[in-house]
C-alpha cells in the first residue's frame, strides 16, 4: 500500500477547501476528506495484517524512500509499524470528530477547516516519517495551525495562550533540533534515516548528551513536568475542535517522538536517564491530579487531568519494560480518544450554557440527558473504570512498571496508582455537580445534542468502547513493534 | 580572444547596456512613468533570464576578474531580487519623479556588486565595493521632500566612507607585508605577523560595518527607516547578500590560513549580533526599523554558517540568501503597500488587515513564518541548513544558544501575525488597491516561499555549483 496517500488526501482536502466559496460545501468537503482518511487508516490496518502474515516480522512495512536533500543525507522516507498505525487510527477518529464538532463555526469557516486539516496533515506526516529531518519538518508544520486556531477562534485570553503555546513548543523543537544535529555529527554523519541510525552504534557519550535534549524537547509537547505550563492555557483558550486536536493528537506527537526517536535510537541514554524520567513523570501525575482538584473551569479541569494522564505515558517509557512500553502506547491512544470526547462534551455544554464554570451548572441531566450521560461515561473512562479504554491502558502500564523491580520504579508505581484515587475524587465531584442537583431556572430551555454532535460523540465513544471491551487486537498490533524497540534497548 | 572578453563579462555588459539604454531614453524622449515602468520590468526580466545563457568560467586581466559557476549563480540571485523590487514597489515607482535615474543608480550599484563578486584582487575589490555603495546613498536620498530621507543618505554615506577608509588601510597593510594584492597569492604569503593580523581585523571591521554586524550596526535602523522602502529593500536584501558572499570569499580564500583567528572572532560577533538584533527587534513599532533589526539577527545566523569552514557553508549561505530574497522582499512589499495607503509605517497599521485584505495578509504572514524559520516555508530549510553548516565545527552550547534564539525571534515575528489575524482594527481598513505588477510580485514571492524549500533540487543545484 502506498502510505504517501495519507499525506496526499489531507493535502488535497486542504487545497480544495481554499478553492471553495460556499461555506456549507466547505464543511462537507472537510468531512468527506477526513472520513476517506479514516477508511484508509482502517484499510491500512488490514493491509498491515496481511503484509505481516506474508513477510513476517519486520521493522517497518510499506516503506517508501526518495532522495530529498541527498548531499545532507536527508531523504523522504516513510513507512509504518504497529505503533504508527495505532496513532494514525487515533488521529483519524479525532479528526472526524473535530470536524463534526466545528460544524457551526461561523467566523472565517473556510480558514478554520483549512487549518484543522493542515494540523492533521502534520500529525499524519509525523507518524509516518522514518527520517529525522522529515519528522522534525512535520512536527513543526503543525505549529502555525495551532497558533492561528487558538489566536483567532479561541476564547478568553486567547492571544496570550496562543503565543505561549507557540513559543514553548518552539523551544521544545529547538532542543530536538540540537539533539538531532548532535546525533548526526557526533556519530559520524550516518544520515538522518532512522533505519540507518538504528544500526549505527552511537557512542555512549553522545547518547548521554543527545538523549536529554531529545527527550525534553519531545517532552515539552507531551507536558513533561516542568514544561507543562502551556497545556492549561492552550487547551482552555482553544476552540472546541482546537482543544480536541491539541490534547487528542498534538500531545501524542511528543510521546511518540520520545519513544521512536529518543528511547529507540539512544538506548544507553534511555537507561542512564530512566530515573529522572520516572521522577519527573511521577511528579506530573501527582501534581496534575491535585491541581485538577482545584479547578473550577471544566476545560482547565480536563487540561490538568491531561497533564496527569500524559504523565503515565512518560512513566511507562521510563520503566524500560516491554509491557510498560505497550501500555504507554495504549495510554496515548486511550487518552487521545477520551480527552477529545471530554473536550467535545465540554464544548457542547458551553455552547448552550455559555459558561464553563462548574459551580454555575447543575442538573443538566434533566435537559440534556445524552450529553450528560456522555460526560459521565468519559469521566468513568478517565478514572479508569474497567470496560472503558482508560482501564486497559493504565492497567498495562502498572503491570509493566511493576516488572521493574528496583526501589524507585516501585515507589513511583505505587504513587502513580494512588493518584487514581485523586482522579476519582475530582471526576466524580465535577461530573456530579454538572449533571446532578437542582436545575437552574435559566437552563430550563436547553436542548440536547444535535446530529453532528451525536456523530462526533459516536465516533469517539465507539473507539473508547472497542478499546475497552476488546483491546486484544490493539495490543497485538502494538506489541511486535514495542518488542523490537525493547530488543534494541536491552542489547548490551 | 575578444570573444572571450565578451562572454566572460557578459553579465556586466548586459547591465551596462541597460544603463546606457535608459540614459539614452531619458535624453531623447519623455515617457510617462506608467509606460516606462513596465518597460523597465521587462528589461530586468530579460536580464534575469538572459543571465542563464552562455556562461563560461575563466579569468581575465591577469586574474583581476574571475568568473565561475558559483559567481554566476550568485549573480542570478541578485538579478532576481532586482526584478522583484521593480515589481513590488510599482506604486512608489509610478509616483517617483525621476524614475529613470533611480533605476540607473540601482543598476550601477548592481554593476558594482557584480564586479565585487568577480573580483580577483584587492584593488578591483575595493573599487567595486565603492561602486556598489555610493549609488545606494544617492538612492536613499530619493524622497527629495522628506528630511529623513536626506538624513538616511547622509548617515549611509558617512558610515560607508568610514568603513572604506578602514578597508583601504587594511588593504595597504596587506600589500605592505605580502607585496601582493592578488587573491590566489596572498594566502601563500601570509605568515601571521602582527601587522597582517591587524590588517585582517581592519578588513573584518569594514565588512562588519557593511553587513551591520553588532557592534557596528548603529547606522542600520536609521538608514532603513529614512530611506524609501524600495531602497531599504535593496539595501537589506541585495546589498547584504552580496557583502555576505564577498565576505565568504575573503575569509575562505584570502585569509584561509588565518582560520584559527577568525573562528573566535566570528563566534563572538555572531553571538553579539543575534542577541542584539533579537532584543532590539522585540521593541520596534516601526515596521522598517523592525525589519532592520530582524535583518541584523538574520546576519548573525549567516555568521553561524560561516564558522563551518566547509563547502556546505557556502551552499547554505547562498541558499539562505536566495530564500531571504523571497521572504524579506515579500515583507517589505506588503509593508510598503499598506504604508502607502494608510500613511502609517507602524506595526499597528496592520491590525485587522485580514478582514479586508486576505492576499496581503497571507503573503505577509508567510514572509514572517519564513523569516522565523517555520515549515513548510522555505525559511525553515534556509535556517536549518545554516545551523547544520555551523554545527559541524561548533560546540553544543553555542548551537543550543542559536536554536533558542530562534524561539526569541519567533516571538516578534508572531507579533506581526497576531496584528494581522487576531487584533481588531482601530478604524476599519478598506480594501487596499494593489497594482497588477505588485500583485504579481507578491504572488511570485509567496510561491517562492512555499516551494523553494520543498523542491530540494534547488539546494542540490547550488551545492553542485560550489
Amino acid at each position: 500500500m502506498n502510505v504517501s496517500l495519507f499525506l496526499w488526501v489531507p493535502l488535497a482536502t486542504a487545497l480544495l477547501l481554499l478553492l471553495i466559496r460556499n461555506i456549507h460545501l466547505v464543511r462537507v468537503v472537510a468531512l468527506i476528506g477526513s472520513v476517506i482518511q479514516a477508511f484508509l487508516c482502517i484499510f491500512l490496518y488490514f493491509m498491515y495484517l496481511k503484509e505481516r502474515a506474508r513477510i513476517g516480522d519486520a521493522f517497518m512495512y510499506f516503506e517508501q524512500q526518495f532522495n530529498w536533500f541527498p548531499s545532507l543525507g536527508i531523504s523522504y522516507h516513510v513507512g509504518v509499524d504497529g505503533i504508527s498505525i495505532a496513532m494514525m487510527l487515533l488521529t483519524s477518529f479525532v479528526v472526524i470528530a473535530g470536524v463534526l464538532m466545528s460544524w457551526r463555526v461561523e467566523k472565517m469557516t473556510r480558514e478554520f477547516f483549512f487549518l484543522l486539516i493542515l494540523l492533521s496533515l502534520g500529525a499524519y506526516g509525523f507518524f509516518l516519517s522514518l527520517d529525522l529531518f522529515l519528522l522534525f519538518f512535520f512536527l513543526e508544520v503543525a505549529v502555525i495551525p495551532k497558533y492561528l486556531l487558538i489566536g483567532i477562534w479561541g476564547s478568553g485570553n486567547r492571544k496570550y495562550s496562543a503565543n505561549k503555546l507557540a513559543l514553548m513548543l518552539m523551544m521544545g523543537s529547538a532542543l530536538i533540533l540540537v539533539g538531532i544535529l548532535g546525533l548526526y555529527f557526533l556519530s559520524g554523519k550516518p544520515g538522518f534515516d532512522i533505519t540507518q541510525l538504528k544500526a549505527t552504534d552511537v557512542p555512549e557519550k553522545v547518547q548521554q548528551v543527545c538523549f536529554p535534549l531529545l527527550f525534553i524537547g519531545f517532552g515539552v509537547f507531551t507536558a513533561l513536568f516542568p514544561f507543562h505550563t502551556w497545556v492549561p492555557d492552550g487547551h482552555s483558550s482553544a476552540p472546541t475542535a482546537g482543544s480536541m486536536f491539541l490534547a487528542g493528537i498534538s500531545m501524542k506527537l511528543g510521546g511518540y517522538g520520545c519513544l521512536r526517536v529518543a528511547c529507540f535510537l539512544l538506548p544507553a541514554g534511555a537507561k542512564a536517564f530512566a530515573e529522572p524520567i520516572i521522577i519527573l513523570s511521577t511528579i506530573a501525575i501527582i501534581y496534575g491530579a491535585f491541581a485538577t482538584m482545584m479547578q473550577k473551569d471544566l476545560k482547565y479541569l480536563n487540561a490538568y487531568s491531561s497533564i496527569s494522564h500524559c504523565g503515565f505515558v512518560l512513566l511507562g517509557l521510563g520503566m524500560l519494560t516491554q509491557t510498560a512500553y505497550t501500555g504507554a502506547v495504549l495510554q496515548m491512544v486511550s487518552h487521545g480518544l477520551m480527552t477529545a470526547l471530554f473536550f467535545a462534551v465540554i464544548g457542547m455544554i458551553y455552547e448552550r450554557t455559555h459558561t464553563r464554570t462548574i459551580s454555575e451548572m447543575g442538573g443538566l441531566l434533566k435537559v440534556m440527558p445524552m450529553a450528560s450521560v456522555l460526560l459521565i461515561i468519559v469521566g468513568m473512562c478517565s478514572l479508569g473504570l474497567p470496560g472503558l479504554s482508560g482501564f486497559v491502558a493504565e492497567m498495562t502500564i502498572f503491570t509493566g512498571a511493576w516488572q521493574n523491580n528496583t526501589i524507585l520504579p516501585r515507589v513511583a508505581t505505587v504513587l502513580a496508582c494512588m493518584s487514581i484515587v485523586v482522579t476519582a475524587v475530582y471526576i466524580l465531584r465535577a461530573v456530579g455537580s454538572v449533571v446532578m442537583g437542582p436545575l437552574k431556572e435559566k437552563y430550563q430551555s436547553l436542548t440536547d445534542m444535535v446530529w453532528y454532535e451525536k456523530w462526533a460523540a459516536f465516533v469517539l465513544l465507539l473507539g473508547i468502547l472497542i478499546m475497552g471491551v476488546a483491546p486484544g487486537w490493539l495490543v497485538a498490533l502494538i506489541k511486535p513493534a514495542t518488542q523490537l524497540i525493547m530488543q534494541k534497548i536491552q542489547q548490551p | 580572444m575578444s570573444l572571450e572578453y565578451l562572454i566572460l563579462l557578459k553579465a556586466e555588459l548586459q547591465i551596462c547596456l541597460l544603463i546606457f539604454f535608459l540614459l539614452l531614453l531619458k535624453i531623447t524622449r519623455t515617457i510617462p512613468n506608467e509606460k516606462l515602468l513596465p518597460l523597465i520590468q521587462l528589461l530586468l526580466l530579460a536580464n534575469f533570464v538572459g543571465g542563464f545563457f552562455y556562461n563560461q568560467s575563466g579569468d581575465l586581466f591577469d586574474g583581476m576578474f574571475v568568473s565561475n559557476t558559483l559567481i554566476h549563480l550568485q549573480k542570478h540571485i541578485l538579478n532576481l531580487a532586482v526584478y522583484f523590487i521593480s515589481l513590488l514597489f510599482s506604486g512608489w515607482f509610478r509616483r517617483c519623479l525621476h524614475l529613470t535615474e533611480f533605476f540607473v543608480l540601482m543598476l550601477s550599484a548592481l554593476l558594482g556588486m557584480y564586479f565585487l563578486l568577480s573580483s580577483g584582487n584587492l584593488l578591483i575589490f575595493y573599487l567595486s565595493l565603492e561602486l556598489a555603495t555610493i549609488p545606494i546613498a544617492a538612492m536613499a536620498n530619493f524622497e527629495l521632500t522628506r528630511k529623513r530621507s536626506a538624513e538616511a543618505a547622509m548617515k549611509l554615506i558617512s558610515s560607508a566612507a568610514f568603513s572604506s577608509g578602514i578597508l583601504l588601510f587594511g588593504i595597504s597593510l596587506i600589500y605592505g607585508t605580502t607585496g601582493s594584492i592578488r587573491f590566489p597569492e596572498i594566502p601563500l604569503l601570509l605568515d601571521g605577523s602582527a601587522l597582517q593580523v591587524m590588517a585582517f581585523v581592519f578588513l573584518v571591521t569594514a565588512f562588519a560595518f557593511k553587513l551591520s554586524i553588532v557592534p557596528f550596526h548603529l547606522w542600520t535602523a536609521d538608514v532603513y527607516e529614512g530611506s524609501p522602502a524600495a531602497v531599504t529593500a535593496f539595501l537589506s536584501v541585495v546589498s547584504k547578500g552580496v557583502i555576505a558572499f564577498a565576505f565568504l570569499t575573503i575569509l575562505y580564500k584570502v585569509f584561509q590560513p588565518f582560520n584559527g583567528i577568525w573562528y573566535p572572532i566570528l563566534l563572538l560577533l555572531s553571538i553579539l549580533t543575534i542577541v542584539a538584533g533579537n532584543l532590539f527587534a522585540l521593541r520596534q513599532q516601526n515596521m522598517k526599523r523592525f525589519l532592520a533589526f530582524s535583518s541584523i539577527a538574520q546576519v548573525g545566523f549567516i555568521l553561524v554558517a560561516m564558522m563551518g569552514k566547509s563547502p556546505e557553508s557556502i551552499t547554505a549561505i547562498t541558499y539562505f540568501v536566495l530564500i531571504y530574497v523571497f521572504s524579506n522582499l515579500a515583507a517589505f512589499g506588503v509593508m510598503e503597500i499598506v504604508a502607502q495607503h494608510t500613511g502609517n509605517e507602524n506595526r499597528n497599521a496592520l491590525k485587522g488587515l485580514y478582514k479586508t485584505n486576505p492576499l496581503l495578509s497571507w503573503v505577509l504572514a508567510l514572509a514572517m513564518f519564513s523569516l522565523a524559520g517555520i515549515p513548510p516555508t522555505a525559511g525553515f530549510f534556509g535556517k536549518l541548513f545554516l545551523i547544520t553548516a555551523g554545527a559541524s565545527t561548533a560546540s553544543y552550547g553555542f548551537i543550543i544558544f542559536v536554536a533558542l534564539n530562534l524561539v526569541v525571534s519567533l516571538y516578534y515575528y508572531l507579533l506581526v501575525v497576531k496584528n494581522i489575524f487576531m487584533d481588531d482594527a482601530i478604524e476599519p481598513l478598506e480594501k487596499i488597491p494593489i497594482f497588477g505588477s505588485a500583485k504579481l510580485g507578491l504572488v511570485l514571492c509567496a510561491a517562492g516561499i512555499l516551494l523553494v524549500g520543498i523542491f530540494s533540487w534547488i539546494y542540490d543545484y547550488i551545492a553542485a555549483q560550489v
